[in-house]
C-alpha cells in the first residue's frame, strides 16, 4: 500500500516535470524584445568598412541617421575605424549591456548611453572613467550642465552628445481661438488651464503622463533649484543620498493633482500611441517637452491639419530665479571590457566632435547639441524649424534653456526609479494616496531599496 | 500528447538468458533517447543548476557577491512585489482556468454532437486564434482596447455613448483574462475533442438504450471518459497562467500604468536581471517561481490521481 502509493507520486512527480518543461519549451519559442539574449554581435557591422587594415572599435548606437556620421568619422580617420552596431533603442540597448557586464564579455568599446544611467552602470564598474585618456582637454567645448551630468565628482565617464533642455509647445492657435495669453508662470498656467476650459476648449492645457519618469523628474526639480535630490560621487560609490521628498516636490505633485482633480489637465500614460495621436490632435492644447521633442511630434500621425505650434520657454515658479531643466539626451561612454580603452576614448571623443557630423546629428536625427561650437554657431541660432512656422526655436527658447542648465546627479538606479515613480503616481491617481504622502512613499522605497543594494544610505 | 507516453511505466527485467540481448537492447534505447537527453540536460538541467547555483549568492548593486545560502529565498518570499505578483497569478489561475477549460469542454461536446459543414468550420475558426503567436495576438489587442482609435472606442462613440478604457488600472485584469481566454480555448477544446472522438461509439448506443438522452450522455459518460484529457488541460492552462508573461508585457506599452513591469513573478524576474541588473536576485526570483509552478502541479495532479489515470 504504502509503496503503491509513493510510486503514484514519482509518476506523479515526473508527469509534472514533462509537463513543466515541455511548457517551458514551448512558451521559450516566440522571439521576445523584452527578453534579450544579451550577446554582442561579432565583427558584424551595421556600416561598410572600406580601410579594412586599420583597428577597429566597435560602437551601440540606435538613431538610424548615426549611419552617415559613422562613415563620415571612417572618411576621416586613418588610424581607426568605427565598427557600428544598432543594438536596440534606449532599454533594449541597456538590457544588452547588462547583461554584457554580468557576462564580463560582449559589450561594445564604446557604447551610447543617456545621461541618466549613466550611474546605473559606473556604480557597476561598467565604464571606464576618461579623465585618464585626456577627455578634461574637450570640457570647454561642451555646456556645463551636460559635462557635469557626464561626470561624477572629479570623474568623467562620457563624452555628452545631445542634450533636452526643456521648454513649453504650445498650439498657439488653440490659444488664440480660445483668447487665453500664454503662461510664463505656473500660477499663469494653472489660469490659463481653467480659462480654456471656461472659455469651451473640450480639450485640456496639458498632459501629466504619470509614466513620466524623466519628464515628472525634470518638474520636480525645477521646484528644487534644479536639485534631483540625489548625492553620489564615484570615488565612494557605496554613500548615496536620498532626498526626493523635499517641500518642492510635494509642491509641485500637489500642483499637478489639483489641476487632474478639476478636470483641466488628463493624466494619459506616455509613450503610448494613443498619447502620441492626442499630442497632435488637439486634445492637449500644451506639452511640455525637451528639445527632441518636435522631431517626435512631425512624424505623428492624425495631427490636426490647421495647427500651428510655437515653443515658449518653460513657465516658471519664481520668474525672479528662473530654473532650467533638462529631460534625456546621450553620451558616448567608454567600457571597462574595451581591450583598447585609449582608441575607444579617441572615438568617443570624435565622433561628434566637429561641425560637419554636428550638421547630420541636427538635420538627419533632431539632435540638441551640447558641443558649444554648434551650440553658439549663427547656423544653429538662426536655424527656422517649419513645424514650428519656421519660428528660430533655439534662438527662443531652448538655447536658453541649456545654456542656464547646472547639471544634476542621477541615482545609480534609475530604471528601478522610474518604475517605482509610475506605480506611486498610479496609485495617487487611483485616489489610493494623498500627493504628499505618494513622495514620501517613494523616498521610503529608494531608501531601502538603496539600502538592500549595498549603499549607506542618507536621507 | 498522451499522459501515459511520458510517464516512466516499470518494465519487470527478467535476469534469464536473455539477459544479454536485453541489456544490448537497452544500450540501444539509450542511443534513440539520447538526443533528447542531451538537449534536455544542456538546455534544461545545466541552466537549472546554474540559476540555482546563482541564487546562493547575494550580489547588490554595490558590495562584491558573498554566499548567503538560501537567504535570498526569505528575501523572495518576503518581497511585497513578488508576493503581490503571485497573488496575481493566482488570482488569474482562479479566473481563467475554469473559463478557458469549461468554454473548450462545451465547445467540444458541442461539436461532437454535431456533423454539418459548419461544425467542421466553427472547429477551425475556434482553433484559429491559438495558431496566432501570442506577441501578434497581444499586440492585435492592444489596439482593438486603444481608448483613441479602438473598434470599441468606435462602436461605442457611433452610437454616442462613452467608451470605456478598457487599458485603465481597474479593467486591465479582465482585459488580459479575454485576451488570453481567445487564444488558448481552441487549443483546449482540439484535446478534448479528440479525447472525445476517441470514446467508442458503443458506449453511446448503451446509453441511448438506457434512455439517457444528449446532455445525461455528455455529463455521465462522455465527461468521466474523458476526465485525464481535461486533467492534462488543467496542468497546461495552470502552468501557462503562473508563468504569465508574454501578453501583460505587450500590453503594458500600451498601458504601462496598469502593468507595471513586476505585474507578475515572470515579468519581476526579467526587470530584476536586465533592467535593474539583479542577476542573482532575478535568478532566486525564477527558482522560487519555478517550486511553486511544481508544486502546484504535483499537488493537482496527486489530488486528481484517481481521475488522470496515474494510479
Amino acid at each position: 500500500m504504502l509503496r503503491s502509493t509513493s510510486s503514484r507520486s514519482v509518476a506523479a512527480a515526473a508527469v509534472a516535470v514533462a509537463l513543466l518543461t515541455g511548457f517551458t519549451a514551448c512558451s521559450g519559442t516566440p522571439g521576445n524584445a523584452a527578453n534579450p539574449s544579451g550577446a554582442a554581435p561579432k565583427a558584424a557591422c551595421d556600416n561598410t568598412i572600406t580601410k579594412t587594415s586599420l583597428p577597429q572599435v566597435t560602437v551601440w548606437a540606435w538613431y538610424p541617421a548615426f549611419k552617415d556620421v559613422v562613415d563620415l568619422f571612417n572618411q576621416n580617420h586613418n588610424d581607426v575605424q568605427i565598427c557600428w552596431t544598432n543594438a536596440g533603442q534606449g532599454s533594449g540597448e541597456y538590457n544588452k549591456l547588462s547583461t554584457a557586464v554580468q557576462a564580463g564579455t560582449g559589450a561594445p568599446d564604446v557604447v551610447m548611453l543617456e545621461f541618466e544611467v549613466l550611474n546605473s552602470f559606473v556604480v557597476r564598474n561598467a565604464l571606464v572613467d576618461l579623465t585618464k585618456y585626456g577627455v578634461d582637454s574637450i570640457k570647454s567645448d561642451y555646456t556645463a550642465g551636460a559635462w557635469k551630468d557626464a561626470s561624477s565628482g572629479n570623474a568623467v565617464y562620457a563624452v555628452p552628445v545631445d542634450a533636452g533642455p526643456v521648454g513649453l509647445l504650445v498650439r498657439k492657435d488653440i490659444f488664440d481661438k480660445y483668447n487665453v495669453p500664454v503662461p510664463t508662470t505656473w500660477d499663469q498656467f494653472a489660469t490659463a488651464a481653467q480659462q480654456l476650459k471656461t472659455a469651451g476648449y473640450p480639450g485640456y492645457i496639458t498632459n501629466w503622463p504619470g509614466n513620466g519618469g524623466a519628464g515628472i523628474l525634470a518638474l520636480w526639480e525645477q521646484a528644487n533649484g534644479g536639485a534631483s535630490g540625489f548625492t553620489f560621487d564615484s570615488t565612494n560609490p557605496t554613500n548615496l543620498g536620498i532626498k526626493i521628498n523635499s517641500d518642492g516636490t510635494k509642491k509641485v505633485q500637489q500642483y499637478w493633482y489639483d489641476l487632474i482633480q478639476k478636470g483641466l489637465v488628463a493624466h494619459d500614460d506616455a509613450g503610448t500611441t494613443d498619447w502620441t495621436t492626442k499630442m497632435v490632435n488637439g486634445t492637449y492644447a500644451s506639452y511640455i517637452a525637451a528639445a527632441w521633442a518636435p522631431g517626435y511630434l512631425q512624424g505623428a500621425s492624425g495631427a490636426s491639419p490647421d495647427a500651428q505650434w510655437q515653443a515658449v520657454p518653460l513657465p516658471q515658479w519664481d520668474t525672479s530665479s528662473p530654473v532650467m531643466v533638462n529631460q534625456g539626451g546621450s553620451t558616448f561612454a567608454v567600457t571597462t571590457q574595451s581591450k583598447q580603452p585609449q582608441l575607444a576614448a579617441e572615438v568617443a571623443m570624435g565622433i561628434f566632435g566637429d561641425m560637419d557630423s554636428w550638421k547630420i546629428g541636427v538635420e538627419k536625427a533632431a539632435l540638441f547639441p551640447t558641443y558649444v561650437p554648434m551650440l553658439t554657431s549663427d547656423y544653429f541660432k538662426n536655424l527656422q524649424y517649419p513645424f514650428f512656422n519656421n519660428q528660430t526655436i533655439n534662438a527662443d527658447v531652448f538655447l536658453g534653456a541649456a545654456q542656464g542648465y547646472t547639471g544634476v546627479v542621477y541615482s545609480p538606479f534609475t530604471s528601478y526609479f522610474y518604475d517605482q515613480m509610475t506605480q506611486a503616481n498610479a496609485n495617487m491617481l487611483q485616489g489610493k494616496s494623498s500627493p504628499s504622502a505618494t513622495v514620501d512613499g517613494l523616498q521610503n522605497t529608494l531608501v531601502q531599496y538603496g539600502k538592500d543594494q549595498g549603499f549607506t544610505v542618507t536621507s | 500528447m498522451s499522459v501515459a507516453a511520458v510517464a516512466p511505466v516499470p518494465t519487470p527485467v527478467r535476469r534469464s538468458g536473455l539477459g544479454k540481448l536485453i541489456r544490448r537492447r537497452e544500450r540501444w534505447g539509450w542511443a534513440f533517447v539520447a538526443p533528447f537527453l542531451i538537449v534536455f540536460a544542456v538546455f534544461l538541467i545545466a541552466p537549472l543548476i546554474y540559476a540555482f547555483d546563482m541564487s546562493l549568492y547575494q550580489k547588490g548593486l554595490v558590495g562584491g557577491e558573498r554566499f548567503t545560502g538560501l537567504h535570498n529565498y526569505v528575501r523572495v518570499f518576503t518581497d511585497p512585489l513578488f508576493l503581490q505578483g503571485l497573488l496575481r497569478v493566482a488570482f488569474y489561475v482562479l479566473v481563467m482556468v475554469p473559463i478557458q477549460i469549461g468554454l473548450g469542454t462545451i465547445i467540444a461536446l458541442v461539436l461532437d454532437v454535431l456533423v454539418t459543414k459548419l461544425s467542421r468550420l466553427s472547429r477551425l475558426l475556434i482553433f484559429l486564434p491559438y495558431a496566432v503567436p501570442a506577441m501578434i495576438g497581444a499586440l492585435m489587442w492592444s489596439f482593438i482596447y486603444s481608448p483613441n482609435f479602438g473598434p470599441i472606442t468606435q462602436l461605442f462613440n457611433a452610437l454616442g455613448l462613452n467608451a470605456p478604457n478598457i487599458l485603465a488600472p481597474n479593467h486591465i485584469f479582465a482585459a488580459l483574462v479575454n485576451v488570453v481566454t481567445w487564444q488558448w480555448v481552441g487549443y483546449y477544446m482540439i484535446i478534448i475533442y479528440s479525447a472525445l472522438r476517441a470514446i467508442d461509439p458503443s458506449l453511446y448506443e448503451a446509453a441511448l438504450l438506457d434512455g439517457a438522452g444528449g446532455l445525461r450522455t455528455a455529463v455521465y459518460v462522455k465527461l468521466p471518459l474523458i476526465a485525464s484529457a481535461l486533467i492534462m488541460c488543467v496542468v497546461f492552462s495552470l502552468i501557462g497562467t503562473l508563468q504569465f508573461y508574454t501578453e501583460p508585457v505587450i500590453l503594458g506599452s500600451a498601458a504601462p500604468s496598469a502593468i507595471p513591469p513586476t505585474y507578475t513573478p515572470n515579468m519581476y524576474a526579467a526587470s530584476l536581471a536586465f533592467n535593474q541588473g539583479l542577476f542573482n536576485y532575478a535568478a532566486t526570483v525564477s527558482f522560487s517561481l519555478g517550486v511553486i509552478v511544481f508544486i502546484g502541479s504535483y499537488l493537482f495532479l496527486f489530488l486528481t490521481r484517481k481521475q488522470n489515470g496515474l494510479r
